[in-house]
Order: structure tokens, then C-alpha cells, then sequence
């Protein structure tokens, strides 16, 4: 079995344009979609990477991540941070909160799959 | 020169526009051409019967005689100048020159209204800019769906075969998200077309509301009925203004409507004419917290004959929330009003009432009435302190009593000429080496 991808976004066509370019990579896919639970999901998965989007409902990404950085170091939860804001101050409060990687939206496919090989030290 | 040594300025002002020559109007009054001729070049004071009697004669009210421009006007142009310094006006004159060119006085100060007005459209198209929760949401899901489409096409594109059906799920993913796309594109562009015609007539959210109290009187019959339901009213009456402004003019007419049910028509006309507008007493009387009865006051004193009456309210931060104005009594709009205002005090003594004597700084020798009273707002909550609101009702003082010393006011430390006042927090542009309250701590 591949290394383990969570992917917390709630809009289903990006979801599953990046479940299907990272199975193709060899990667098991898993998906989620609210913020409120996300971050018991992460702790009961424990997946290799991380990739969180910051609007979600219920719960903001940087609030998630704020949560799973008090029990996961960034080298046991590679974070990949995904949003549509590509602001210099969001790219800073991600980095803040322990996001080892801040990409914004539209991104390449391409693009994606190199962030998600890189944190997973594939 | 101060503004009632110029009250012979405008008497001659005035008989030249009527054309009337000097010793005529002399005639008239009783008195020696050159007795007038020293009155109107400000070398003899006048008051009284002569005051009266030129007046008459001139056919205009005595007080535009002794007391000249407004003292709003005279506030406004001291604001203009303080603005820019670098145009080195007259500042201490100011006075003077409303007296003597009331037109051009009120030009100048029409306009800096309106530079006034300017900027914060400005700051508030900025603001809209930076922080429009509609904006930011619409260009979140176009950036959405400009993602999801690229992801996609890039997959569609690749060199390859992909299985037909993941093949035909991008390809329908494609036609919903550019579908979604377009139809938000054209939201966005019928929002900000909307937002271009509402600049014509940008204003901050209270003046919108300020605008639909000042065109009613402060007052509205249907909210004496019970059965009115004030929020319909409040939408009916700001269908043209902001979201924000209609949010604000529902709340403040719920509980004006509230005021009602609580002192009907009947009982508030009884109570005022017989006590007049005294709103301690009146809340007694009416059995209601004074916070009612002021407000109960403000919208029915200058309707039941009792005179015109300015009301203030304010948050615990000081920030006014509503503001019914008064001739001659000058409010402060936006930023720290004067700290001197029995309204602030009665903020540092909720449930204290508060009736004083105040002098504003631009008349000599009117005072006012002011009565204050604050009290606790909201729920209760273990450790919290409590918000407050405080309300202040102004009125003319009718028969000052020279016994009783006035609390001198103000309406911003910045226009504020009063030398030595221990609520000072900036300098004064009038008295540039006055003490700074703040710094004697």
C-alpha cells in the first residue's frame, strides 16, 4: 500500500481532479470535506501528507492546523496549505501556524503532485 | 473681536441691503445719526429696548443682530481652517467673517462639508475594497472555479488515454465549473455596477440614518400606534439607503416604538404640558426609566409647543449613536466629542442624574439646559462589567440663574478655544499654547 494523502476541501471537482492525478502517482486518497471534524479525521488517519484548504465550512484551515500543530511536528504531519487568497499575509500566517507548505489557487496539477512527493520525502 | 461687539456691523449690513439710509433709520428708533454711526462702526454696545427697536426696524430677529452667524457655521469654518494650516486663515477672526459675509462664510463651509464627504467616500470605497465580504466571496468562488477547471483541462490535455469515464467526468466537471463561472462573473459585474451608482451619494451609515430622522422631525406618527410594526417602517422608510443604515434605522425606530407603547401620545402630551420638558420629573410621572422619557421628549417637545430640544446618546466607548441636533448647540459628529459634556459624565456615574447648567463655546451668553443619565444595557454575565448607554437632552435655559455657575463645553478639543480645561486632549488651533489636559497626569 502507497503513501497516504488526506485532502480536506470542500469543493468536489477539485477534489476529485487532485484524488485522481495523485492515485495516478501511486497514492491512497483520502477526502474530507467539513472543518468542524477535520481535525479528529486527521488524528484518526494519520496520513503521510496533508493537504488542507483554509475556507471550509464550520472551521477555518488556519484554525485546524493551529489545533494539529499543539500534537504533530511539521516532520510528522507534512501540511501542504491550499487557498484562494495568495496574499503576502496569508502566505505569512500560514508559514506562522506551521504550514510547511502554502500554495495558491489556480495551481497546476503538476505543481500539486511535486509539493505532495516533496513533504512525504518521496 | 469677539461676536457680539459686532452686532453694529450688522446693523449697518442689514439697512444697507434695505436701503436705508442712516439717519432715517435713526428717525426711526429715536436715537441721533451719530449716535448710530458709532453704533454701527462698533463703538457703542447696544442692547434692550434700542436692540429691539433697530431690530424692528430692520425687520429681522434681534438675535441675528447680537449674536450673528451661527455658531455651527462659525465651528465649521474653524474646522475648514484647521484642515489646512498651511493656508494660514484667519482662524481667530472667524467669527468675524461669518458675521460679515454670511454668504461666502456658508459657501466655504458648504464646502469643506463636502471635501469632508469626499474623503470618507473615499475611505469607504477603500474599505469596501480591502474588507466587502461579497467581494471577497465572489472572487473566492471564481477563483474556486477557475481551479477546478484548470485541474481539469490539465488532466484532459495530457498526452494519453484516460478511461472514458473519468474522461467524461472532467469533461462534465468542465462544463458545470465554467458554467458556475459565468454565472458568478456576471453577479460580480452587476454588484460593482451597483456600487458605482451608490457612490453618487456615499455617506457613513449614521448620516444616511441621520438624513431619514432630520426629513421626519425625529418624530413618526405611525410609530404612536401599536399595532405598526417598526421594522417594516424602518425598511419602507430607508428602502434607498444601505443594508447597514436600514439595520440602524430599524433599531432606533424599535425602540422609539418601544417608547411609545410605554408612554402613549395621551399621557406624553398630558405629562409635557403640564411639567414642560423636564425629564426627571416626567420619567416619575410616567413611571419610565429617564432614558425613555428624554428620548419621549425629543420627538414630541418642539411638536406639543414645548420648544426644540437636542438629544446625544452614546455607547460606553463615547461613540455617538444617535444624534438629534439642536439650533445653536453644537454636537460633535464623528470622533471624541468634548470630554467636558455632562453626557460622558453621566457615563462615569451610571444610574446618576445628571441636570446642568452648560455654556457652549461660541455663545457668549446663551446657556443650556443639559440633562444626563447612563445606564446599564444588555444581559447580565458573572464578572463582566455591564455596557452602559448614556443620553443627554439640551434645551435653551429659559431663566438662567446668575447663582448657579454653567459648565463650560465644548464640541472637539481641536476647534475648542477654552483655555486651561482639564478634558483637554489635543491643542487647540484658537489657543495654540494651551495645556494639554492629558499631560498633567
Amino acid at each position: 500500500m502507497g503513501k497516504t494523502v488526506l485532502l480536506i476541501e470542500d469543493e468536489p471537482n477539485i477534489i476529485e481532479a487532485i484524488r485522481f492525478i495523485l492515485k495516478r502517482d501511486g497514492w491512497t486518497v483520502d477526502t474530507h470535506s467539513d472543518g468542524r471534524d477535520a481535525v479528529d479525521v486527521v488524528r484518526g488517519k494519520q496520513p503521510d501528507v496533508l493537504i488542507l484548504d483554509v475556507m471550509l465550512p464550520g472551521k477555518s484551515g488556519y484554525d485546524i492546523l493551529r489545533e494539529l500543530r499543539a500534537d504533530f511536528s511539521p516532520e510528522a504531519l507534512p501540511v501542504l496549505m491550499l487557498t484562494a487568497r495568495g496574499q503576502s499575509k496569508d502566505r505569512e500566517v500560514a508559514t506562522q501556524i506551521g504550514a510547511n507548505r502554502f500554495m495558491s489557487k489556480p495551481f497546476a496539477n503538476a505543481d500539486v503532485l511535486d509539493a505532495v512527493r516533496a513533504l512525504a520525502g518521496a | 473681536m469677539s461676536r457680539d461687539t459686532l452686532t453694529g456691523t450688522r446693523v449697518r449690513e442689514r439697512r444697507t441691503i434695505l436701503g436705508l439710509k442712516q439717519a432715517d433709520l435713526a428717525r426711526s428708533v429715536g436715537i441721533s445719526a451719530s449716535y448710530l454711526n458709532l453704533i454701527e462702526h462698533n463703538r457703542r454696545r447696544i442692547g434692550g429696548k434700542l436692540l429691539l427697536a433697530i431690530a424692528d426696524a430692520l425687520s429681522v430677529e434681534p438675535s441675528v443682530l447680537s449674536e450673528g452667524a451661527e455658531a455651527t457655521l462659525i465651528a465649521t469654518l474653524r474646522e475648514a481652517a484647521s484642515d489646512q494650516p498651511d493656508a494660514r486663515a484667519e482662524i481667530d477672526r472667524a467669527d468675524e467673517f461669518a458675521g460679515r459675509f454670511p454668504g461666502w462664510a456658508g459657501l466655504l463651509a458648504e464646502d469643506r462639508k463636502r471635501i469632508d464627504t469626499l474623503e470618507r467616500t473615499v475611505a469607504t470605497l477603500t474599505d469596501r475594497l480591502t474588507h466587502d465580504p461579497h467581494l471577497a466571496a465572489s472572487l473566492h468562488e471564481m477563483l474556486t472555479n477557475v481551479t477546478s477547471i484548470r485541474s481539469a483541462a490539465s488532466i484532459l490535455a495530457e498526452p494519453g488515454e484516460i478511461e472514458p469515464e473519468w474522461h467524461d467526468r472532467f469533461v462534465r466537471n468542465v462544463n458545470e465549473d465554467s458554467a458556475r463561472l459565468a454565472e458568478t462573473s456576471q453577479a460580480l459585474v452587476k454588484y460593482l455596477d451597483s456600487v458605482d451608482d451608490a457612490t453618487a451619494d456615499i455617506r457613513a451609515p449614521q448620516e444616511e440614518i441621520d438624513a431619514v430622522l432630520a426629513r421626519h422631525g425625529y418624530h413618526f406618527n405611525a410609530l404612536e400606534d401599536p399595532e405598526t410594526d417598526p421594522v417594516a417602517l424602518a425598511a419602507d422608510l430607508a428602502a434607498e439607503q444601505s443594508a447597514v443604515a436600514r439595520t440602524m434605522l430599524a433599531e432606533v425606530m424599535t425602540w422609539m416604538h418601544n417608547d411609545a407603547c410605554a408612554v402613549p401620545l395621551d399621557t406624553a402630551t398630558d405629562g409635557l404640558q403640564t411639567l414642560g420638558p423636564e425629564p426627571f420629573e416626567l420619567a416619575t410621572r410616567w413611571g419610565v426609566d429617564p432614558a425613555v422619557a428624554m428620548r419621549r421628549i425629543a420627538g414630541l417637545s418642539q411638536k406639543l409647543g414645548q420648544g426644540a430640544v437636542g438629544l446625544a446618546i452614546c455607547d460606553s466607548s463615547g461613540s455617538l449613536i444617535f444624534r438629534q441636533p439642536m439650533e445653536g448647540f453644537p454636537l460633535p459628529r464623528f470622533g471624541a466629542g468634548c470630554p467636558m459634556l455632562p453626557l460622558y459624565q453621566a457615563l462615569g456615574r451610571p444610574l446618576f442624574p445628571i441636570a446642568v447648567p452648560v455654556i457652549p463655546p461660541l455663545r457668549d451668553e446663551r446657556r443650556f439646559r443639559a440633562f444626563a443619565f447612563a445606564r446599564p444595557v444588555g444581559t447580565w454575565q458573572p464578572n463582566r462589567a455591564p455596557l452602559s448607554r448614556a443620553h443627554m437632552l439640551v434645551m435653551p435655559e429659559q431663566a438662567p440663574d446668575p447663582a448657579r455657575s454653567a459648565v463650560e463645553i465644548g464640541v472637539s478639543c481641536r476647534i475648542c478655544p477654552r483655555d486651561g480645561c482639564p478634558g483637554r486632549q489635543e491643542p487647540s488651533i484658537l489657543t495654540p499654547g494651551a495645556v494639554i489636559g492629558r499631560l498633567t497626569l
